[in-house]
C-alpha cells in the first residue's frame, strides 16, 4: 500500500512539475535556501569529490556534456561532438560566447588543461579514464581526444566530476594549494560569494552567463544544519526549500512527503546508481566458499530491507550492475527469501548446528552513517541468526570503518558504492582480481578472484561497440551473481525533497547536481 | 604579595600541565584507528595510493611517530597549532573564527545558570522541607535528567513550529540585518539555545547551593548572628551566603574552563557555528591538528580558570591559602 501510494505520488509530482514547466511563466529573482550536510572540506571542482561539495561546485563549474535521464549525452560547454568510427578519436566543438567569472574567455586551452593536466593530478577516479587519452587543441574552439584502444565508457565520462577549470588561473601552480580554491572562478550560472564556515555557502547570479536570460534565481544559500531532526524541521517550517540524498533520515522523508507544500522525487541520481552490499572476506573461511555467500543471499529478506529498513526508498539489487544501466542483465540467478535453502547450503558445507543451535560466529562491520545503516546491520544479524549463524556487530565511526575496510581487516563489511555511469568506471573496480590494493578504499577489498570475470571486464572496457559490451556484461553478471561475489542487498534511491514553490529542480540525470540555471522560485 | 607568590608557584606547574596535556591528547588521538586521508577518500567514493601518500607527506604523517610527537610539542611551544588537513587553512584561524559564537552561547548560559541556580538553591534551603523546596529540587532534577538535545528539540517544536515566534536554528536571519535590528535578530536566535543549555547547568547549581546553605545554616556562627539580634535577611546575606557560595564558585571555575570547548550537542541541534561542533566534526574526520588545537585551547582555559578560581576564593574567604 505504502509503495503504491509512493509511486502514485511520484507520478503525480512529476506531471505537476511538467505542467508547470509548460504553462507557467518562470518567476525571476529570489534566493533558493538549500540544505547542505555535512560541511565539505572545500568546493573546488575536481579536488573535492564529497557529495555536498559536488552540489555546490556544479553551480559554479560546467562540464562539456550533460546526460538525460537515460544517460544519453547532451551538448553543454561543447556545442557538438563527433566520435570516429574506429572509436579512437573524439572531437569536440566548443561554444564561443562563454566567459569565466573573471571576464576572461573560455577556450580550447581550458579544456586541454583540465583533461591533460588538472584532473590527471587531482582526481583519483577520473584519472583512470583520462590517462589513457591524449587531448590536444585543434583551434581555439576545437579539442580532440585520441586513444590507443577504443574505450567504451569515454562518452559517459564528460559529466559530473569533469567540469572545466580555468587554465589561466591554475596552469603552472600547485593545484591543491592554489588560492583560487577558496573562491572558485568558473563558467557556471552562479558565482561564489562567501563561505561562512559552520553556517552557509552563498552563491550569487552570474549576470554574464552564456545562456542569455538565465539563471532565474538571484542567489543560492547552502545552509549547514548538523542535526538530522533540525534539518527536517527546517524543511517542514519552510525555512529551507531543498534537501537531497542523505540530508534527511528516510523516516523524516516519509513524514514530510505527506505535507501539501512538499514534493518528493527520486529522479536525478541516475549517474550515481548506488548499490548497498555486504562484502565478505574471501581470504578467510567460511567466506571463501561460495555456498556460504549464497546462503547469506537466501537468508536475508530483501523485500523487508527495502520496505522497512529503507522505508521504500530503495529497489532490490539483483547483481553488480544497477538496474538503471543500459548494461543491466535481469536474467541472473534469483535469490528469493528462503531460509531453508540457506540452511541446507550451510549443512552441505559441513557447518552443522552445534548444541546451542549455532553453526558459526562471524563479525559484521556496519556502516556508521546513521540510523538506517544501524538498522540494516541489526536486521542482518537477526536474519542470519535464524539460519544458525551468530553475527557480532562491530561498532566504528567513519574513519575506523574506512581504515579497517581498506586494510582488509574485516570478516563482513556493509556499505554502499556509487556504480557510476558505466560498469567499467564503477563496477569492475570492486571485483577485478588485480585491483586488490591494500590500503586503498573502494578497490577489491574482499579478495574475490575469478579469471573469467577478469577477462570479461577487460574485454568489455576495451570496445566501443555497445551491443558487444552488453553481451560481455550480461555474461559477467550471470557468473558473479551465481557465485554471490558479494551479498547484494538494495539499490538506493535518493529522495530529493523540495518545497513546491521551487520549480525545475530535477531536469536531467544530474538532478540536484545540475547547474540550476533554469530553476526558479515562485513568490 | 601573597598573590604574586601564588602566581610564581602556579606558572611552572601550569606549564608542565599543558605539556603533559599536549602529550596525552596526542597519544589518545593516535590510538584511535583512522586516517584523515582515508576519510577524505571515503567521502569522495574514490581513492588511490598517490593521493593518500601526498596527504601524508604534506602533513608529515609519513614520519615516525616519535618524530611527530617532538615536532608537535616543539610547535606547541611557540603556539603554532599547524594546518587543518581537511580545509587546508591554519588551525588557529579555524578555531578563533568560532570563538565569538561559542562565547556568545556559553557565557550567558553559564551566568544565567549561576545566578538563577544559586538563588533558587538558597531559597530551597531556607524553605527546606516545604512544598517550595520540593518543587525547586524536583524541577532541577528533571532538567538535569532530561537529555539536553531533547529539551532543545521540544523548544523548537513549541516556539518555532507551533507558535512561530522564534527562529528554529542558526545564528542570524537569512536576510542580513545591520545595526540595532541585527543585534536583536541575533538575540532572538540566542534565546532557545541559551535556555536549553542554562536549564541543564542550572540544576547542578541548585543542588550545590542548597546543600551548602543547609550546612552553613546549622553552624554555630549563624546561631550567634541570630543571637546578637540580626534579622534573618541580614544573617543570610552577611554570614550564610558568603560561606555557602564557595562550592558554587569552585564549580563555576571548572565550568568556565569548558566554555571555550563549546557545547557540542546544543550547537548541533541549533546549527550554532561554535567550537564544540568544530571539534566533533574534526574528530569524525580525524583532522588531528584541529582536534589537538581545540583540546589545547580548552585545556589552557581550564588551567587559567583554575588560577582565577583560586584568586576569587581567596577574596571571598581570606582563610584559604594562608600557610
Amino acid at each position: 500500500m505504502r509503495r503504491t501510494l509512493f509511486t502514485l505520488f511520484i507520478v503525480w509530482s512529476c506531471t505537476l512539475s511538467f505542467a508547470s514547466a509548460q504553462n507557467v511563466e518562470p518567476t525571476r529573482g529570489g534566493a533558493l535556501q538549500s540544505l547542505l550536510w555535512p560541511e565539505p572540506p572545500g568546493i573546488m571542482s575536481g579536488q573535492f569529490l564529497q557529495s555536498p561539495a559536488l552540489l555546490v561546485s556544479t553551480k559554479l563549474f560546467e562540464p562539456l556534456l550533460t546526460y538525460d535521464f537515460a544517460l544519453n549525452p547532451k551538448a553543454h560547454l561543447a556545442e557538438s561532438w563527433e566520435i570516429a568510427p574506429d572509436g579512437k578519436r573524439y572531437t569536440f566543438k566548443l561554444r564561443r560566447n562563454v566567459k569565466w567569472h573573471d571576464g576572461k574567455p573560455f577556450t580550447a586551452d581550458d579544456v586541454v588543461f583540465t583533461f591533460g593536466e588538472y584532473l590527471i593530478d587531482v582526481h583519483p577516479r577520473i584519472k583512470l579514464v583520462f590517462q589513457r587519452t591524449k587531448v590536444s587543441k585543434i583551434d581555439d574552439y576545437t579539442v580532440e581526444f585520441r586513444l590507443d584502444e577504443p574505450f567504451g565508457p569515454l562518452v559517459r565520462s564528460f559529466g559530473i566530476g569533469t567540469e572545466i577549470v580555468p587554465a589561466h588561473l591554475y596552469k603552472g601552480t600547485d593545484f591543491r594549494k592554489n588560492p583560487n580554491n577558496a573562491a572558485p572562478v568558473g563558467t557556471g550560472p552562479f558565482k561564489f560569494k562567501e563561505w561562512k564556515r559552520g553556517e552557509y555557502i552563498h552563491l550569487v547570479k552570474n549576470a554574464d552567463y552564456w545562456r542569455r536570460g538565465l539563471p532565474y534565481l538571484d542567489e543560492i544559500y547552502y545552509r549547514l544544519v548538523p542535526d538530522a531532526a533540525t534539518r527536517a524541521i527546517a524543511i517542514e517550517s519552510q525555512q529551507l526549500h531543498l534537501a537531497t540524498q542523505n540530508d534527511l533520515e528516510l523516516l523524516h522523508v516519509d513524514r514530510l512527503s505527506k505535507l501539501p507544500y512538499i514534493a518528493v522525487t527520486t529522479k536525478g541520481w541516475e549517474w550515481g546508481s548506488p548499490i548497498v552490499w555486504i562484502e565478505m572476506n574471501n581470504r578467510k573461511a567460511p567466506f571463501s566458499d561460495k555456498r556460504f555467500r549464497q546462503a547469506v543471499m537466501y537468508a536475508v529478506d530483501h523485500t523487508f530491507i527495502r520496505d522497512t529498513v529503507f522505508q521504500g526508498y530503495a529497489k532490490i539489487a539483483t547483481g553488480p550492475i544497477h538496474s538503471g544501466s543500459p548494461f543491466y542483465e535481469p536474467n541472473v540467478r534469483r535469490y528469493a527469501f528462503d531460509p531453508a535453502k540457506a540452511e541446507s547450503l550451510l549443512d552441505e558445507m559441513g557447518l552443522k548446528r552445534g548444541a546451542n543451535g549455532v553453526r558459526t560466529t562471524i563479525k559484521l562491520l556496519g556502516l556508521p552513517y546513521g540510523e538506517m545503516w544501524n538498522r540494516a546491520a541489526e536486521y542482518t544479524k537477526q536474519a542470519l541468526k535464524k539460519v544458525g549463524v551468530e553475527v557480532v556487530l562491530e561498532p566504528s565511526d567513519a574513519a575506523g570503518w574506512s581504515d579497517r575496510t581498506r586494510n582488509w581487516d574485516f570478516e563482513m563489511t556493509m556499505y554502499f558504492l556509487t556504480t557510476l555511469s558505466d560498469p567499467a568506471l564503477g563496477v569492475s573496480r570492486t571485483f577485478m582480481s588485480d585491483n586488490q590494493r591494500k590500503g586503498v578504499l573502494f578497490t577489491n577489498h574482499s579478495g574475490y578472484a575469478n579469471p573469467k570475470v577478469d577477462e570479461l571486464f577487460i574485454r568489455a572496457a576495451a570496445t566501443a561497440n555497445e551491443a558487444e559490451r552488453k553481451k560481455l556484461y550480461s555474461e559477467v553478471q550471470k557468473i558473479m551473481v551465481d557465485e554471490a561475489a558479494v551479498a547484494w542487498l538494495v539499490e538506493l534511491v535518493w529522495p530529493t525533497v523540495y518545497n513546491k514553490k521551487l520549480h525545475n529542480v530535477v531536469i536531467d540525470s544530474s538532478g540536484p547536481n545540475g547547474n540550476f540555471a533554469e530553476t526558479w522560485l515562485a513568490k | 604579595m601573597r598573590f604574586v607568590a601564588a602566581l610564581l608557584a602556579w606558572l611552572p606547574r601550569a606549564f608542565l600541565m599543558l605539556a603533559a596535556i599536549g602529550l596525552l591528547n596526542f597519544a589518545l588521538i593516535r590510538m584511535a584507528p583512522g586516517d584523515p586521508a582515508a576519510v577524505l577518500a571515503g567521502e569522495s567514493g574514490a581513492s588511490d595510493e598517490q593521493f593518500i601518500a601526498a596527504i601524508h607527506r604534506d602533513y608529515g604523517l609519513d614520519r615516525p611517530l616519535r618524530e611527530q610527537v617532538f615536532t608537535y610539542l616543539r610547535r606547541l611551544a611557540v603556539l603554532d597549532l599547524g594546518m587543518s588537513y581537511r580545509t587546508q587553512r591554519p588551525v588557529a584561524s579555524v578555531i578563533f573564527e568560532r570563538v565569538p559564537a561559542t562565547l556568545l552561547l556559553t557565557v550567558p548560559a553559564l551566568l544565567l545558570a549561576i545566578i538563577v541556580g544559586t538563588s533558587l538553591g538558597t531559597l530551597a534551603a531556607t524553605r527546606a522541607g516545604t512544598w517550595k523546596d520540593t518543587l525547586i529540587t524536583s524541577m532541577a532534577m528533571l532538567f538535569y535528567a532530561t537529555p539536553v538535545f531533547w529539551v532543545g528539540l521540544l523548544l523548537i517544536l513549541l516556539f518555532s513550529v507551533s507558535l512561530e515566534v522564534l527562529p528554529p536554528f542558526g545564528m542570524a536571519s537569512f536576510i542580513k540585518k545591520t545595526g540595532m535590528p541585527g543585534v536583536l535578530d541575533v538575540l532572538q536566535h540566542l534565546i532557545m539555545p541559551v535556555l536549553s543549555l542554562a536549564l541543564f547547568y542550572m540544576a547542578v547549581y541548585v543542588r550545590v547551593a542548597r546543600a551548602a546553605t543547609i550546612e552553613v545554616l546549622g553552624r554555630g556562627f549563624v546561631r550567634t548572628a541570630y543571637a546578637k539580634g540580626l534579622s534573618s535577611r541580614q544573617t543570610l546575606r552577611r554570614h550564610v551566603l558568603r560561606n555557602a557560595v564557595l562550592p558554587s564558585v569552585t564549580l563555576a571555575g571548572l565550568q568556565v574552563g569548558q566554555l571555550m570547548g563549546g557545547a557540542v550537542i546544543i550547537e548541533s541541534v541549533f546549527a550554532w557555528p561554535g567550537i564544540g561542533r568544530l571539534a566533533f566534526d574534526a574528530l569524525m574526520q580525524r583532522d588531528y591538528n584541529v582536534i589537538l588545537g581545540v583540546f589545547f585551547v580548552s585545556s589552557a582555559m581550564v588551567v587559567v580558570a583554575n588560577l582565577l578560581t583560586d584568586i576569587v576564593l581567596r577574596l571571598i574567604d581570606p582563610r584559604i591559602g594562608r600557610n
